[in-house]
């Protein structure tokens, strides 16, 4: 056997050794229960997380040829590629910035004791996707799956005494059995008729486009859109981030869903090209349902984090539009959606969470008249909102504008359309909570309140993010550049 | 460095400025050498562009200056003025100059106040510079959306209304030109983003299909003409203006619904010309609708701001309806046109501010005899009263004359009825003009709390005089600024007709 295969492997099996190294630390560095600081809390797994992602993307910045990261393991189970290491590149950021969002949070005195827990199964959870990301067999995907699920259930219960966090984790984990149960089945409907679970070996088997071969693909569907939270498959959404902790929520909202639209654009160009015209019908209706469904919802909504969850499925929407057609500049427009989508929803969470820590108010009613009390995290929100909506000079402009021009230019005229009008409804709904925060008068406004150096940490990343991630062009050029091998 | 991009940043540099000043002096400070800098610019450049013009540079968009922005998608910064946009721009500058004079006293937040204003300035300098579309899409709704803070913070009266419906339609009207412009770029090859190029078939761009082009025209006219109060489109308008704080009706009135007319002549029609050709008599219709309903509704209006919120309505038809004639004559009178209306547009807006800031009320039936307590004031208001209804020896004249005499050059009756029945509006704003002057200014003032106002400020009468001395300008010497707005205009109108005779096959009116 040769071992130097498992190089190829680099990027998890660092993460596996930040994972070990925070258990050990775990058990060694209690926490100073009264003020509920520790080493533990926040520094170390943000440091060890921050020296992972550059040893991630080393290969990347040192090698002129990109072909040095691409390889196998396990005579094909594992693939690594460069676009794959760009997104767990993307995937640890995003991760940095949650747990800097969660420092406040695990602060708590009833939280002092179990802070280890959560960055363990947190890097659980990422784990997982990085299996997902480069899987080239069925079953490799379907344990990546799998390993980000379940551990998200316990996160998504943390709060032991709160009765909706554990609502939410119990909806959560019963929609992620009946979801891998529709996937295991579909992937069984596809060892039945072509003998193989390898991606590239099952390809040419599906060329005959058959009955089988169709309900495979709707499975497949089945199961991924409730990662992404697509409608049909949405319903758990709004409970599951409205009962869990916010720490938890934007790392549902962002990370898992943007693992799993890579991973569906890899398998639909790699698996499914031959059915790739059905497959283009499902998702164009999949898309006009998600986007316009959870916006007409999103305008409804008072609780901030049920907001937030029906505009992620409708932002899941226009991510999933640049699957449409498979073409490269489509995926290059996934993975630029994404990292600006990430910077801006990730900035809209650590305002949330901050609120919430200091004065415990969720409702959008209860911004009213944030802009006189803390006028700059007001700002800050503003320039976030705006960037979901795809407002210029903000980075969500230029992502949405690319994603609609590779649709465009993929030739789904009407659907990009569709998701036009929709980004005036959108925009209706984030100017909402510009307009609480703003506009509207309120006698008992949340008091103003500091924000502490982590969360202003994950602050400026994130507004850093919004505002020059659209406007420097190189961070889409380097995305392009890797589009075309796969 | 080209010297365009100034444009863009120099207010840039100054919403670092305003984000660092401390202090309400500071913030004038930056505003006050920010917004003077971008006039003295414009001038130069204005200076500089006739010079070169005169000197035998006849080429297309002059300071043309190009990089490569987004290389995979072919999306480049580029940039480049024409007369056209030579004299927008310096209409920008002079109504960025004075909107800042006449926000002098706002309240509360002034610092935030200009950041947003700024911003706003900023799409629109960038807007007009542009000659790439995705630049000119960007900055284009970069100047949109601050307008709902403005308006949402600094308004008055239904102002969350107000905002929501203007920035929700303005923005439905851009996701129609997204479209549009996508069209447009893909169907020219997706080489190039170039105005220019796609305009003439150069660096890598081919002819765009008929068929096509009559997909993309409605969708970028409309686009464009919701900024331009299209008329079922424009409802936004009366209310956004009536709510908006007074420098900021003056921007959007003056400044931002110039945008509308402009990328309507510069994308839609100068892109698309065939199309432009065989289906503008739809528009034309809306358009005339626009012209005559707009004024008629003024005359029914007893709100100040929303006689001439509708006046605008009716004025901004006309910008339209000048493009539409496609003769050289009235595009001239066209985009004189845009001059005159922004520059008199603001005029108006600023004296409505200062008198509501004094009576506190801006409905007309409660004003009387004002002329005698604020005789400054109600002088400069007669005077854009005057300019307003298109009175010669002011700017509004000359740009009516010249679109209508241009529109009826078309020989034939279908655009020689519309033509007569839009000069209508010329008497009606007559009508609505003088009845509000007449109501407002003389007579015996009867309110023995408007006894006590006194007459403009300092900055005020700065703000007043340099709007009314551009207007005068304009007027009295109109040829200058006509030649050098029709020199650019011809070679694009020639262009367009040369594709094909302006007889449409689907027009039943022919």
């Amino acid at each position: 056997m040769d071992y130097s295969q498992f190089l190829n492997m680099a990027p998890e099996l660092s993460l596996l050794a930040v994972i070990l190294i925070l258990f050990v630390a775990d058990l060694f560095m209690c926490t100073d229960r009264k003020s509920g600081r520790g080493i533990l809390n926040t520094p170390l797994p943000v440091i060890l997380l921050t020296v992972h992602t550059l040893l991630c993307v080393a290969p990347l910045i040192a090698n002129c040829q990109y072909s040095v990261v691409n390889g196998e393991a396990f005579g094909g189970m594992y693939v690594s590629s460069a676009m794959a290491l760009v997104v767990k590149a993307v995937l640890n950021v995003g991760t940095i910035i949650v747990f800097l969002t969660a420092h406040e949070w695990l602060k708590q005195p009833e939280m002092a004791n179990k802070q280890g827990e959560y960055y363990i199964l947190t890097l659980f959870t990422l784990l997982g996707m990085y299996f997902m990301i480069s899987a080239g067999h069925f079953l490799m995907f379907f344990i990546g799956l799998e390993l980000a699920s379940v551990p998200m259930t316990a996160l998504i219960a943390y709060s032991k005494r709160s009765q909706e966090s554990a609502e939410a984790a119990a909806k959560y984990i019963l929609t992620a059995l009946f979801s891998s149960g529709l996937m295991l089945y579909g992937i069984s409907l596809i060892y039945g008729t072509t003998g193989t679970l390898y991606f590239d070996k099952v390809a040419p088997m599906l060329a005959d486009g058959s009955m089988v071969t169709l309900a495979a693909l709707v499975l497949f569907i089945g199961g991924i859109g409730f990662k992404i939270s697509l409608v049909p498959f949405h319903l758990w959404t709004a409970d599951a981030y409205q009962g869990a902790p916010t720490a938890v929520t934007s790392y549902l909202s962002v990370i898992s869903k943007g693992a799993a639209a890579f991973v569906l654009f890899v398998v639909l160009t790699k698996v499914f090209a031959p059915v790739i015209e059905q497959a283009n019908v499902l998702f164009f209706w999949i898309i006009v349902f998600s986007i316009t469904l959870a916006n007409i919802f999103a305008v409804r909504q008072n609780n901030l984090k049920r907001f937030m969850a029906f505009s992620a499925i409708s932002q899941a929407g226009y991510l999933v539009l640049g699957v449409m057609g498979a073409t490269p500049q489509g995926l290059t427009a996934i993975v630029y959606y994404l990292l600006v989508y990430m910077a801006a929803n990730l900035g809209v969470f650590l305002i949330i969470s901050i609120t919430e820590q200091r004065s415990g108010k969720i409702l959008i009613s209860d911004y009213d008249g944030y802009y006189r009390t803390n006028p700059k995290l007001a700002f800050l929100m503003t320039l976030c909102l705006f960037s979901l909506a795809g407002i210029p000079p903000f980075a969500g402009f230029f992502s949405k504008f690319f994603m609609f021009m590779a649709a465009f230019k993929a030739g789904f005229v009407v659907l990009v359309l569709i998701a036009l009008v929709n980004t005036v409804i959108s925009l209706y709904y984030y100017l909402l909570i510009v307009k609480a925060m703003y506009i509207k008068p309120n006698d008992n406004p949340i008091a103003p309140f500091k924000s502490d150096g982590y969360t202003r940490t994950g602050l400026a990343l994130c507004i850093a993010g919004v505002v020059l991630i659209g406007i420097i062009s190189w961070f889409y050029a380097y995305i392009d550049q890797f589009a075309f091998g796969l | 460095m080209n010297f365009l991009s100034l444009f863009v940043l120099i207010p840039l540099l100054m919403l670092l400025g305003l984000w660092l000043a401390k202090g309400v002096k500071a913030v004038r400070g930056v505003m006050v050498v920010g917004s003077s800098l971008l006039l003295v610019l414009a001038v130069y450049l204005t200076v500089d562009f006739i010079a070169q013009r005169a000197g035998g540079n006849t080429a297309e968009m002059l300071y043309q200056a190009s990089f490569t922005w987004f290389e995979p998608l072919n999306i480049s910064y580029r940039v480049g003025v024409d007369g056209i946009s030579v004299s927008m721009l310096l209409l920008s500058a002079v109504i960025v100059f004075t909107g800042t004079f006449v926000s002098w006293k706002l309240s509360p937040n002034l610092k935030d106040y200009f950041l947003w204003f700024t911003l706003l300035s900023m799409g629109v300098f960038g807007f007009f510079i542009s000659i790439d579309m995705f630049m000119m899409f960007m900055f284009y709704e970069i100047a949109l959306i601050p307008m709902y803070l403005l308006i949402g913070v600094w308004g008055t009266g239904h102002k969350e209304y107000s905002a929501m419906k203007l920035t929700l339609m303005l923005m439905g009207g851009s996701a129609f030109l997204m479209l549009g412009i996508f069209g447009i770029f893909y169907d020219a090859g997706g080489n190039t983003m170039n105005i220019l190029d796609i305009a003439n078939h150069t660096g890598g761009a081919s002819p765009i299909e008929f068929g096509r082009q009559c997909i993309w025209f409605p969708l970028t006219f409309v686009g464009f003409g919701v900024l331009g109060a299209l008329f079922p489109f424009h409802t936004w308008s009366p209310d956004g203006h009536a709510s908006a704080p007074t420098a900021v009706s003056m921007l959007h009135a003056g400044v931002l619904m110039k945008l509308g007319g402009y990328g309507c002549f510069r994308i839609a029609i100068f892109l698309l010309p065939e199309a432009a050709n065989e289906l503008n008599w739809i528009f034309l219709i809306l358009t005339g609708i626009s012209v005559v309903y707009g004024a008629m509704s003024a005359c029914v209006q007893t709100d100040l701001k929303y006689i001439n919120a509708y006046s605008s309505v009716s004025h901004c038809g006309l910008v339209l309806f000048g493009i539409l004639m496609l003769t050289t004559t009235s595009t001239t009178g066209a985009v004189l046109q845009m001059l005159s209306h922004g520059l008199m547009t603001a005029l108006f807006f600023a004296l409505i501010g200062m008198i509501y800031g004094r009576t506190h009320t801006r409905d007309v039936t409660l004003m009387k005899g004002l002329m005698q307590i604020m005789p400054f004031l109600g002088v400069c208001f007669v005077l854009a009263g005057l300019a307003n209804l298109g009175l010669p020896g002011l700017s509004g004249f000359v740009a009516e004359m010249s679109i209508f005499v241009g529109s009826f050059q078309n020989a034939d009756t279908f655009h020689r009825v519309l033509t007569i029945m839009s000069t209508c509006s010329i008497v009606v704003a007559a009508v609505y003009i003088l009845r509000m002057v007449g109501r407002m200014l003389y007579g015996v003032c009867t309110d023995e709390h408007h006894l006590h106002l006194t007459d403009a400020t300092w900055e005020e009468r700065l703000a007043v005089i340099c709007l009314i001395v551009c207007i005068a300008g304009i007027g009295c010497f109109p040829s200058w600024i006509s030649n050098l707005i029709s020199d650019s205009v011809a070679p694009i109108i020639e262009s367009v007709k040369q594709v094909g005779p302006i007889v449409s096959s689907c027009n039943p009116f022919m």
